[in-house]
């Protein structure tokens, strides 16, 4: 590998040369048949040349970027290190994935330990296999750092912060504790265990001297040597000894090596504070490095290697592209330069090939290298957010170094329009009750209704508490809610109730989580807009303040593990909570369904050649759009992968060997939880990837380690890796995808390609297969891809991490100079492109579909969406007015149809299912009726409505099409709807109706009765119903006792009382029956009370009673009412009960005279029925009476009784106008 | 009538063991002539609830039970007209009405060869003429009538109470112009939680919005709040957003913390309604 570089280095080879033979596999450069020959000699090697690289600049800056790791990111595969970096451990290790960064966090803060720094300068990571594990647990779980990841090493951040201090630093020398990265599985072939060893032959006088690694550099002004040795040449990979017998050898050597290095100085490589090593004041303590252009070492070593850096990035030959500039923006801002050791400096001496001669020799070779990059990429950093311009543009570095460059970089800052931030999430909105899915009929039981209705209800508490609580110290999701929360699941019994619940849990997640910050729905915050529309103006205000006051959650550096930030946490926890397979298994249907209808969304196509005003219009509604697309898709499919490979995962390492083999052989058995492939293959065939590819990576960020090796899946990351070659972002007509879409599918694979589950030698594929991506000619015309519908806000909403590189240039200005990183892992050496295969079977359409859509051709899109819109909502409006219209008087029909029924059949109105099947042979037929009246409608309503909502200056002859299309389209939705569903429809609602009636009929007649409201000129001003009762029970009370001495009634209040009664029972306003009964029983006990002389009244203290004309008065009152205004039933035969007649036993002299004028009263009224009362004084002599007493009433019978007799043919009659009086005991 | 904790403590702390009685509703709005008669009866009503609630059961042992129809039957042959039931229920603090159905209860168990259903006792305690027995029938009266926390009389004038200021509340929306719908049409839509009134189109209180409003005419204290918030304002918010609870007696100015959540309470109407403008767009 090393050799191709210094070929190019004593420019043997041109760098154009170089790039073609790295990202082609055919022959090298025509033009120079002698470039070729040299090149072609390498092939073998040809695909590790860009891991080479990337790891040879990440070595080569490690002593600039000596606090943690150095770099990002190194490669894997091709290790640049010189002697004393051995090669890899055997396949399955995942080091190179597994680098490190030093957290975030940890920027500002002290120095680190010396095991610490050297652990980060060194790519020496943990475990790699059982980080990978943790990543994702830590990703799924939540457990972890947020966003920390598992790319740390723990203990390799700063010891400052508490959850990373390791008590136990870990043995970075200890080879089997941390193998050495740079590892990569054998390629397809497998037959090159040799490639990842530094085939430099270790020997044993070498293993003295210290390593040749770069900080065993030459002095800064040691002039590199440009003679190029062939020993060099021979060590760099010519005389690579066929089979590298002495592997293991050698491996061994470099232990001994380790160790010893260790031992003999605890700190050989460890900087001490004047070395650059962070101090705790470091953004006052230290001065940086100025950096000068006049004194770059070498300038034209840097510019080659810079040129072929720069034309790799330009050709994604990298797997990460915002990775590498987060390295160039590292190198720019590199603040010191670690001095080498003498001793190093010494033993360098020697070495005179141009690769042991540190590449960055200062921080003005590494400045000089970082702006020559840049200005190759400006394409890019123009298109980065107006933040990140503004700080680009403004570091003096830059100016210094590349004052075109800055100049540039100004006025894209200055024209930028690209200004990101961050929506503020609004708290938890529920979702709202629909009764078209969520009433009683969409439940198979009343029980299972009512079991979601409480589930609903424990739901919102579940989260509400989870808002509460879940940023608190110590406080636990499981241990908080998870019994709760699987004492809910287990009563969702019902498969219906399982979908209604997913239902709810899908809609608040995508109503919470729409962006990563767990921000709500809305993009760009409309919510806000709605909220200041109402008045509530400060919060815009505020929402701007909270802003500023909230700092971005850390992202994780460039490559953050897949995570579940904000409110998506809840949901994520919710499920592995819940534990429960049903739901997950709902959940999946209806993720997956979900995903399909958004993913095939006909997104409005924005026609370039739409010049009018109105498209600016479009365009931002069609962003906006786009965005709230993309970003549900996203949302679900990560919550679709998390859910489908939960199974799989787990903190254990991925199997080998047979047992791999084994699982894989039962893995490629089950079918994908969603057929993405298919969905991608779509998405590229109809130029959608800008949808597509976001979403997919999201999902597949979630797999577990089996998946990438079973086909169907291979298959995928194959068509990806295809696709992230092809979106070179410098050839902007070829592919027709507009840059920043480009930049977001770059962005979201380089992501993507980092994962830790997704395996190397993916990466490594020697030759394209024959069925691989190619932008295919037969594509749409104007698929999604080549309309902008991508703006910054969205990138950096889906891709949060490149805001890691404003953070970097801003720590530069603020001073502080800490890091974080990401790592590169993976290259992809392929690169031709080929088809997709067939194209997708021409849809047959009638012609006037055809006609239809080439009218809308050459409209704008804002009318098909207008068209499409109105033919929707009339359509569904038709359905509603049939509904309300038609089937309504059907059902009344059945309403009367039935009381015939039950007239003729008698009370009993024979079986129901039988009346019920009468009912629909009679009604059904007239469901024919609803195609005809649905036709009327839609051709009544739409035209209107595509009028008012297209623009005014509409041509004639375009509006009327369109309200034609319009009517043809609605009338089309509402008929087959109608043609399908109105018989079922008038039956279901006839048998409510029905069912209805039936229940009607039954126990409560009297509820029936017509009620008389107020009179109109009421103003409702009566005593409240409730304020009489409480009045007249305090007069009872009273009555009844135990009362004080002074305790009485006015009889002025009495009469007061009686007559309010009488205003109340007028102005029914504010009565209700049950008052309205009680009223009527209380007024009786009051006329009893009034007739035994039992109410307490105030007065002289020698007379404590009723005159007898106050009595006979409020009686007077009292029958009125009853007789005029109780329109329920009034318990009159109450006063001949045994208990009212009772209280006459306890006055002395007993007096009769009240109670028979009452009762003649009653008669006289015809309140009650001579016999009926006749009836009530006969079981009053079954009681038991005082001595007397017994006599006296008999008495009273035959005094009543003796009176002369109304004509009983009258009496009936009046009992006959009037059943309830008097009949009916008030009983309820 | 909002008070703060303090001023409830106050009012909450007078009130313990008192009898349900006219005579210490009485006392009660002697000591505390500057609340509202309303306000006072329904804290005092919620209080004695509670304190019934915590005591329900040491009434409820047979022990209990038997001792105390013992001491019925003793007291009615002494003397028949005496209160010898609402005697017993104060001296043994405990509800008349309850300590009336307690006893209505042992005796229909004693008279009859089934024990009695819940449906008929209630129809008894409803109208004590059904009472076989003349004596219990006057006894079980005389308990109700002077029983001002329970009893079917008082659930009639609560029920009644809640039922006028839900009528309130709806000449208000209507005088507003705001419409709406009712729990029944809700209920007959099939929504499976209905709070009195949901706008048809939202509205803001004071910066809040509010989707729906409930009526209670009673007094917010922390207890029955809790439930509520529980059982009904959650579940509302939980289907229809944030909305407006309106405690017509009054509550404790603390409980209004849920405001930025979705729950807003009010005393009164809110005056200040801000309405959707119809000319915009």
């Amino acid at each position: 590998m090393a050799a191709v570089l210094e070929s190019l280095l004593r420019e043997e080879v041109s760098v154009a040369a170089v790039v073609q033979w790295v990202a082609r596999s055919t022959q090298g450069s025509k033009d120079n048949p002698g470039e070729a020959a040299a090149l072609s000699s390498l092939r073998p090697l040809r695909k590790e040349f860009v891991p080479f690289l990337l790891n040879f600049l990440r070595e080569q800056s490690s002593r600039v970027l000596p606090q943690g790791p150095p770099t990002p990111a190194k490669a894997p595969g091709a290790s640049a290190v010189l002697p004393g970096r051995p090669g890899g451990p055997p396949r399955g290790s995942r080091g190179a994935r597994s680098q490190l960064f030093p957290p975030t966090e940890a920027l500002s803060t002290v120095a680190e330990s010396p095991v610490a720094r050297r652990g980060g300068r060194r790519r020496v990571p943990g475990p790699a296999r059982e980080r990978g594990g943790r990543s994702l647990e830590e990703g799924v779980s939540g457990e972890s750092l947020p966003g920390a990841g598992s790319r740390r090493l723990r203990g390799s951040g700063s010891p400052s912060r508490p959850s990373l201090t390791v008590s136990d630093p870990p043995n970075l020398s200890n080879l089997e504790e941390f193998p050495p990265v740079g590892s990569v599985p054998p390629g397809p072939a497998g037959t090159k265990p040799s490639r990842r060893i530094n085939p430099t032959p270790v020997s044993e006088e070498r293993s003295l001297s210290k390593p040749k690694t770069c900080f065993t550099s030459p002095p800064i002004s040691c002039v590199p040597s440009s003679q190029p040795s062939a020993l060099d040449t021979c060590t760099w990979g010519l005389g690579l000894p066929p089979g590298c017998r002495s592997l293991q050898e050698e491996r061994e050597m470099l232990k001994k090596e380790r160790s010893k290095q260790l031992q003999q100085s605890p700190t050989p490589t460890c900087p001490t504070p004047e070395l650059g090593s962070p101090l705790p004041s470091r953004s006052g303590g230290l001065t940086d490095e100025p950096a000068d252009p006049a004194r770059v070492s070498s300038r034209q070593r840097l510019e080659l290697v810079a040129l072929v850096y720069s034309s790799c990035i330009a050709e994604n030959l990298v797997p990460n592209l915002f990775l590498e500039l987060f390295f160039v923006f590292q190198l720019l801002t590199a603040r010191r330069m670690v001095t080498a050791k003498d001793s190093d400096f010494e033993l360098s001496r020697g070495a005179l090939d141009s690769l042991e001669t540190p590449l960055f020799q200062s921080i003005h070779d590494c400045v000089f290298f970082a702006v020559q990059v840049l200005e190759c990429h400006f394409q890019v950093l123009s298109n980065l957010d107006k933040g990140t311009l503004k700080l680009l543009a403004e570091n003096e570095r830059l100016l210094c170094f590349s004052p075109a460059l800055q100049g540039r970089l100004r006025a894209a800052y200055e024209g930028s329009v690209a200004k990101v931030f961050l929506v503020m999430p609004p708290s938890a909105q529920a979702v709202s009750f629909q009764p078209e899915t969520d009433n009683r009929a969409n439940f198979s039981s009343d029980r299972a209704f009512h079991t979601f209705k409480k589930q609903r209800d424990v739901f919102y508490e579940v989260l509400r508490e989870w808002e509460d609580h879940h940023e608190e110290p110590g406080w636990d999701f499981e241990k908080g809610l998870g019994s709760r929360i699987r004492a809910m699941m287990g009563q969702l019994s019902a498969a219906c109730s399982h979908s209604h619940f997913v239902r709810l849990f899908q809609k608040q997640l995508l109503q919470m989580c729409h962006s990563p910050g767990g921000a709500g729905g809305t993009v760009l915050g409309e919510a806000q807009d709605v909220l200041s529309m109402l008045g509530a103006d400060k919060l815009g205000r505020l929402w701007r303040l909270q802003e500023r006051l909230v700092t971005p959650q850390s992202s994780g550096g460039p490559c953050p593990p897949p995570t579940f930030p904000g409110c998506q946490g809840f949901f994520r926890d919710f499920i592995l909570s819940a534990s429960s397979f049903q739901f997950n298994q709902h959940l999946m249907d209806s993720l997956s369904l979900k995903i399909r209808e958004l993913n095939g969304l006909a997104l409005p196509q924005h026609e370039p050649s739409d010049e009018d005003g109105e498209s600016d219009v479009d365009w931002q509604g069609e962003r906006r759009q786009f965005a709230v697309v993309l970003l549900s898709l996203r949302l679900l499919a990560k919550f679709l992968g998390f859910v489908a490979f939960l199974p799989y995962r787990g903190p254990e390492p991925p199997p080998t060997g047979e047992l791999q083999d084994s699982i894989l052989a039962l893995r490629s058995q089950v079918p994908p939880v969603l057929d993405v492939r298919t969905l991608l293959q779509q998405g590229l065939q109809a130029r959608r990837a800008v949808l597509t590819v976001p979403w997919l990576v999201e999902f597949l960020s979630f797999a577990d380690h089996v998946v990438p090796l079973l086909d169907y899946y291979r298959g995928i990351f194959t068509l990806l890796l295809h696709l992230h070659r092809s979106l070179v972002l410098s050839r902007e007509n070829e592919g027709k995808m507009c840059f920043l879409n480009k930049l977001l599918l770059l962005a979201v694979l380089g992501w993507l390609f980092q994962i830790p589950t997704v395996p190397e030698d993916l990466f490594f594929l020697e030759e394209v297969p024959s069925d691989a991506f190619e932008m295919d000619t037969v594509a749409p015309e104007h698929g999604l891809d080549s309309v902008p519908v991508v703006d910054q806000q969205l990138l950096y909403t889906c891709c949060p991490y490149i805001g890691e590189l404003r953070k970097l240039l801003a720590l530069w200005v603020s001073g502080s100079s800490g890091r974080s990183g990401g790592f590169v892992r993976k290259i992809t050496p392929t690169t031709t492109t080929s088809s997709l295969g067939a194209q997708p079977p021409q849809t047959s359409q009638g012609l006037q579909a055809q006609l239809a859509q080439a009218f809308f051709h050459n409209q704008p899109p804002s009318l098909r969406r207008t068209v499409e819109f109105v033919a929707e909502r009339i359509g569904s409006n038709c359905v509603k007015h049939i509904k309300a219209t038609l089937v309504a008087d059907l059902v009344r029909q059945a309403e009367s149809l039935l009381q015939e029924q039950l007239v003729t059949q008698g009370e009993e109105g024979g079986d129901p299912a039988q009346l019920l099947e009468i009912l629909y042979s009679r009604l059904c037929p007239h469901g024919a009726q609803a195609l005809v009246l649905g036709r009327e409608f839609c051709q009544r309503k739409s035209p209107g409505a595509v009028r008012a909502l297209l623009p005014e200056e509409t041509p004639a002859a375009v509006l009327s099409s369109a309200e034609n299309i319009a009517v043809g389209l609605a009338t089309e939705k509402a008929c087959a709807w109608l043609s399908a569903n109105i018989t079922a429809l008038i039956r279901r609602e006839v048998k409510t109706a029905v069912s209805r009636t039936l229940r009607a009929q039954g126990p409560e007649p009297a509820a029936r009765g017509e009620r008389r409201g107020c009179s109109r000129a009421c103003e409702h001003h009566a005593p409240l119903p409730s304020h009489l009762i409480s009045e007249i029970k305090d007069v009872l009370s009273l009555a009844v006792g135990p009362r004080d001495s002074d305790e009485g009634v006015s009889p002025e209040h009495l009469e007061q009382l009686i007559g309010q009664l009488g205003q109340t029972l007028q102005c029914r306003q504010f009565l209700c029956p049950p008052a309205e009964q009680h009223l009527a029983k209380c007024s009786v006990e009051l006329a009893s009370l009034l007739v035994a002389d039992q109410i307490p009244i105030l007065g002289p203290p020698a007379q404590h009673r009723l005159e007898r004309g106050q009595a006979r008065r409020l009686l007077h009152m009292l029958l009125s009412l009853w007789k005029e205004d109780f329109q329920g039933p009034v318990p009159l035969q109450l006063l001949l009960s045994p208990r009212n007649v009772g209280l006459l036993a306890d006055t002395r002299p007993r007096e009769w005279d009240l109670l028979l004028f009452l009762l003649r009263e009653l008669v006289e009224k015809g309140l009650m029925g001579r016999m009926e009362i006749e009836a009530c004084l006969g079981s009053l002599h079954q009681a038991q009476w005082p001595r007397g007493f017994a006599e006296e009433l008999a008495t009273l019978s035959n005094l009543f009784l003796a009176e002369p007799h109304l004509p009983e043919p009258q009496l009936r009659a009046c009992e006959l106008v009037q059943p309830n009086r008097g009949t009916v005991l008030a009983q309820s | 009538m909002i008070l703060t904790k303090a001023q409830y403590d106050e009012i909450a702390q007078c009130l313990v063991s008192v009898p349900p009685t006219r005579q210490s509703l009485r006392k009660l709005k002697q000591r505390f002539p500057s609340q509202s008669q309303a306000t006072l009866l329904s804290i005092f009503s919620q209080e004695y609830q509670k304190h019934i609630k915590r005591t329900h059961a040491k009434h409820h042992t047979s022990e209990a039970i038997e001792s105390y129809y013992q001491r019925y039957l003793n007291g009615v042959v002494k003397n028949r007209a005496a209160p010898v039931l609402l005697d017993l229920a104060n001296e043994v603090d405990y509800a008349p009405s309850l300590m009336a159905r307690l006893i209505l209860e042992r005796f229909l168990q004693e008279h009859e060869e089934t024990p009695p259903s819940k449906s008929v006792i209630n129809s008894m305690l409803r109208d004590p003429s059904q009472i076989p027995d003349g004596v219990l029938a006057n006894q079980v009266y005389q308990c109700i009538v002077n029983d001002c926390c329970y009893g079917p009389l008082v659930d009639c004038i609560k029920h009644a109470i809640g039922h006028e200021h839900e009528v309130l509340l709806r000449d208000m929306l209507l005088e507003k112009n705001l419409s709406f719908l009712d729990e029944d049409q809700l209920r007959a839509k099939g929504y499976d939680k209905t709070p009195d009134f949901i706008l048809q189109v939202p509205v803001a209180v004071e910066g809040h919005i509010i989707h729906w409003i409930e009526s209670k005419a009673s007094f917010g204290d922390e207890c029955s709040h809790h439930a509520y918030l529980h059982d009904q304002f959650w579940s509302y918010w939980n289907r229809f957003g944030p909305g407006l609870v309106i405690y017509w007696y009054g509550f404790i100015q603390e409980l209004d913390c849920n405001r930025e959540r979705g729950i807003l309470l009010k005393a009164c109407f809110p005056t200040n309604i801000v309405t959707l403008c119809h000319s915009m767009a």
